[in-house]
């Protein structure tokens, strides 16, 4: 166990290694130029040129980097171009919103895919099953955008039952919450779906049901449990799709989170915060897939003889 | 001792009548069930004996009513528990005889049991539901069982997982949950398959210990006449969804009425039925008139002191040494030769197989036609590889269903660049007719075929390349009894004519009797006896080996030794 969160460690070090490079060259090879985008249309060539310095952007691309990477170990992301802050505290101020997001689209996405998923199951080649595979279908399918702008207009315009944007209290949460969570909703509806009927094949289940276990106990205390070790797994997986998911939602709905704070710097070219809020999500992919790998053994007693 | 005249003249504790079952495919319905009949009396064992597709475990499960819904159902018939008819009760009365009244094992241990739940909460679950009654007295009672089923440090057992037990304690638990509500009737459906031969005398001997006290009436389901010899006081012979013929055991082994029993108790392959002979039976006209004589002495297989490592890997704080599944096997195999190569499950027999054609990684000498095999790059292998083929287990699995039967035969051929595109159709053509098949069924797709069918194709593909050796890992384990003796001849046959060598990996000790010159007995990766079959078998050095020989039920019931051996 202890050999795992050492070696899944070491791993999240270098994926975080590798994120950083990348998306250092990428944002450079970018046609726009953070100084030009600060100094404004009507600057001339030398104030231009006199942020490019301040900024450290006349310099090599690899000494620039090599920079970058010396703050980051000391849990320095560097400073906004546009905001002048640091750019850890503007992400750390942002962060328990997209993280209030995050945890209920999941939990939507969970609830809603487990229901789903375990009812088809349980109809299995029946109408309920058919309706069941294609409501789930158009969840996957449907555009983030267009469930946003969907939702919005039911419950938020015609019916007035949520807000339409912001950030406050249980209401704010309700849509865009089921916005993050209806795509990842059918997804789970679908593997569940699979998961269950591949256990309730399985002859413990035969077993359970022979000793005159009723048929809810069969379900809930036997199977689903077994049912859900494939999906703990994904759920770690997961959390990187969520991650852009977020960006749409919380720009759609004006949530100030880390999505809303990205989607700015992009559109005023601010590298540094393109590259904080970055790290910070490939940090949170890491370390979901890490408490999956840790949750597994808890449900399995399998994984944890090994 | 058990009465065996087969004189049940107490009311039936189980009758069922008439029963039939259809199951319900796109094409209608088809008849699985025809109208079966038989009577099951208090603290008797009836065995429900036949080969696959034959019913019987639609049998057992039409009286639990487990029906898969969908797919099967009862059209006309009852089953009458004493005087209750449950084909009629709803389905919560139905759950209150399930485990209560009627309990049930099944085959497999390995996976009967729930893997995320502890033994303690599985065996709880029946005497809670069914007893009522406090936790800790149905924990009391768990104990009771665990103790009845003679599982050693039974408290301990509660809290574990299925995992950390073996296939033999599982189904000892099985028991203990099936009688921990005293049932009337106990159906045991082929409770000793998946077990070892030894370990299957365990839970038999268990089985008929636990009828004597807790007097529970018994169906056992077996495809395994040396178990029915065993265990039944009357036996059900089922074939076709038809029950075909049922009496006393001793006259269904005597004297059988219908053919087909007959035929099935001959095709049994009995443990000491080549005593006194030298090698397999001679099965062609030319062997049987000239005996084959040893004509090369190079071997076609030599092994000197293979290892072979499980598991080991490199980890943070060095190398993670493996298990040692394979310790030190040496051993030499000539050709139209057979060694077989016995012993039970994790003994390595399996491993050693592999290793020998080279799928796994080994350490030590193996060499094929007198070329060692330590090359590993796939090219240098080829050449090699011609020379030895392998026949799996399993002929569902070892064909690929989207691939004809033709395209499958002749894929070795194209490989290896054997002749052209009409040379291999003649060539399958041949090979098909070889194994006693017609050559039109080239074009046909492996679905369309028996498993006896399938094993023969699969020998056929493994003849495709003229090899001189053939690895079979228990290649007539899956297979019927009655069709498992026609696929053993058939080898013999190719042996007696193409000089074929074969290792025959195996854990049926009569199959394993039956094929070869020479055994080789392993036990925890190593060869623990080794030499000419009829003194293995006849004089075992080994206790280990003659366990082995000892734990095969045979098919008379006069000679039941099991369960009376103290």
């Amino acid at each position: 166990m202890i050999e795992l969160i050492l070696r899944r460690f070491g791993g999240a070090l270098m994926i975080l290694f590798g994120v950083a490079a990348i998306t250092f060259v990428l944002l450079y090879a970018l046609p726009a130029d953070p100084a030009v985008q600060l100094a404004g249309r009507s600057a001339t060539a030398q104030t231009v040129a006199n942020i490019r310095h301040e900024l450290g952007l006349d310099q090599p691309l690899i000494v620039q980097f090599v920079h970058y990477l010396g703050n980051l170990v000391q849990g320095d992301l560097g400073r906004s171009y546009t905001q002048k802050t640091e750019v850890m505290t503007l992400i750390l101020a942002r962060l328990p919103a997209t993280l209030i997001l995050m945890v209920s689209g999941i939990l939507v996405e969970v609830a809603i895919g487990l229901t789903l998923g375990t009812i088809a199951a349980l109809n299995r080649g029946g109408a309920v099953d058919r309706l069941v595979m294609t409501v789930s279908f158009i969840g996957v399918s449907a555009p983030q955008f267009v469930v946003a702008l969907l939702l919005l207009y039911v419950f938020a315009a015609t019916l007035q039952w949520f807000p339409m944007a912001g950030f406050g209290g249980f209401s704010h949460v309700v849509l865009p919450a089921l916005t993050l969570g209806v795509l990842g909703a059918g997804w789970y509806a679908r593997m569940v779906r699979s998961a269950m009927i591949d256990v309730l094949n399985q002859d413990y289940i035969r077993t359970a049901r022979a000793k005159g276990v009723a048929e809810r106990t069969v379900i809930l205390r036997h199977a689903v449990p077994n049912a859900l070790l494939p999906i703990v797994a994904m759920i770690g997986i997961d959390i990187g799709q969520f991650m852009g998911g977020v960006v749409v939602v919380e720009a759609v709905y004006g949530w100030p989170g880390i999505g809303q704070l990205a989607w700015q710097a992009i559109q005023q070219v601010d590298i540094p915060i393109i590259m904080g809020v970055t790290l910070i999500s490939s940090l949170a992919i890491v370390t979901g897939n890490l408490i999956a790998d840790l949750v597994a053994p808890l449900i399995d007693p399998r994984i944890r003889a090994r | 001792m058990t009465d065996m005249s087969g004189d049940f003249r107490a009311a039936p504790v189980l009758s069922v009548d008439g029963l039939t079952v259809d199951a319900l495919t796109d094409r209608g319905a088809k008849r699985v069930l025809d109208a079966v009949s038989f009577e099951l009396a208090a603290g008797e064992t009836l065995c429900l004996a036949g080969e696959s597709g034959s019913g019987k475990s639609v049998t057992s499960l039409s009286v639990m009513r487990l029906l898969p819904r969908a797919s099967l159902r009862i059209v006309s018939g009852s089953i009458k528990l004493e005087e209750r008819d449950l084909t009629t009760l709803g389905e919560r009365t139905m759950r209150e005889v399930r485990g209560r009244d009627i309990a049930m094992i099944f085959q497999e241990p390995m996976t009967s049991l729930n893997p995320v739940m502890t033994i303690g909460k599985q065996l709880l679950e029946p005497i809670l539901i069914h007893q009522g009654g406090n936790e800790a007295s149905a924990r009391a009672q768990a104990l009771r069982m665990l103790d009845a089923v003679q599982i050693t440090e039974p408290a301990r057992r509660l809290g574990q997982y299925p995992h950390e037990l073996s296939g033999g304690m599982r189904q000892r638990v099985m028991i203990a949950m099936a009688l921990s509500c005293r049932p009337k009737v106990l159906i045991a459906d082929e409770p000793t398959t998946a077990l070892d031969v030894t370990v299957q005398a365990q839970i038999l001997k268990l089985m008929r210990e636990l009828k004597g006290e807790f007097g529970t009436s018994t169906i056992l389901i077996t495809h395994d006449m040396g178990v029915v010899a065993e265990m039944a006081d009357r036996v059900a012979v089922m074939k076709d969804g038809r029950l075909v013929e049922i009496g006393s055991a001793v006259d269904i082994f005597e004297q059988p009425t219908q053919t087909y029993t007959r035929e099935l108790i001959a095709a049994v392959p009995r443990i000491g039925a080549r005593a006194g002979t030298d090698g397999p039976p001679a099965v062609t006209a030319e062997a049987m008139a000239a005996p084959r004589a040893d004509k090369s002495l190079e071997p076609v297989l030599a092994v000197n002191n293979l290892k072979v490592t499980y598991g080991a890997r490199a980890s943070l704080f060095g190398r993670k040494p493996g298990q040692l599944a394979v310790d030190g096997v040496s051993f030499e195999l000539r050709a139209g030769r057979t060694l077989g190569l016995v012993g039970e499950s994790g003994s390595g027999k399996s491993t050693t197989g592999k290793a020998v054609l080279g799928l796994i990684p080994y350490e030590g000498y193996v060499a094929i036609g007198g070329e060692e095999l330590m090359d590993f790059s796939v090219k240098a292998m080829r050449p090699v590889r011609r020379l030895a083929q392998m026949i799996f287990q399993d002929p569902y699995a070892s064909l690929d269903s989207r691939m004809t039967v033709g395209a499958a035969i002749a894929e070795p051929m194209a490989i290896h660049g054997i002749g052209d595109r009409s040379d291999r159709a003649d060539r399958v053509a041949e090979l098909l007719r070889r194994v006693g098949l017609t050559p039109d069924v080239a074009s046909r797709y492996p679905h369309e075929f028996s498993g006896g069918q399938r094993q023969r194709i699969c020998i056929a593909r493994a003849l495709s390349l003229k090899p001189k050796l053939i690895v079979a890992d228990e290649s007539v384990a899956a297979l019927d009894v009655s069709v498992r003796a026609k696929v053993l001849d058939l080898m013999l046959e190719l042996q007696e004519t193409e000089g074929l060598a074969y290792l025959f990996i195996s854990h049926d000790m009569a199959v394993i009797e039956r094929m070869s010159h020479d055994v080789a007995v392993m036990n925890g990766g190593r060869i623990v006896e080794h030499g000419p079959r009829r003194a293995v078998f006849e004089n075992p050095g080994q206790d280990y080996t003659r366990r082995l020989i000892d734990a095969v039920p045979i098919p008379d019931p006069s000679r039941r030794r099991l369960a009376m051996a103290g």
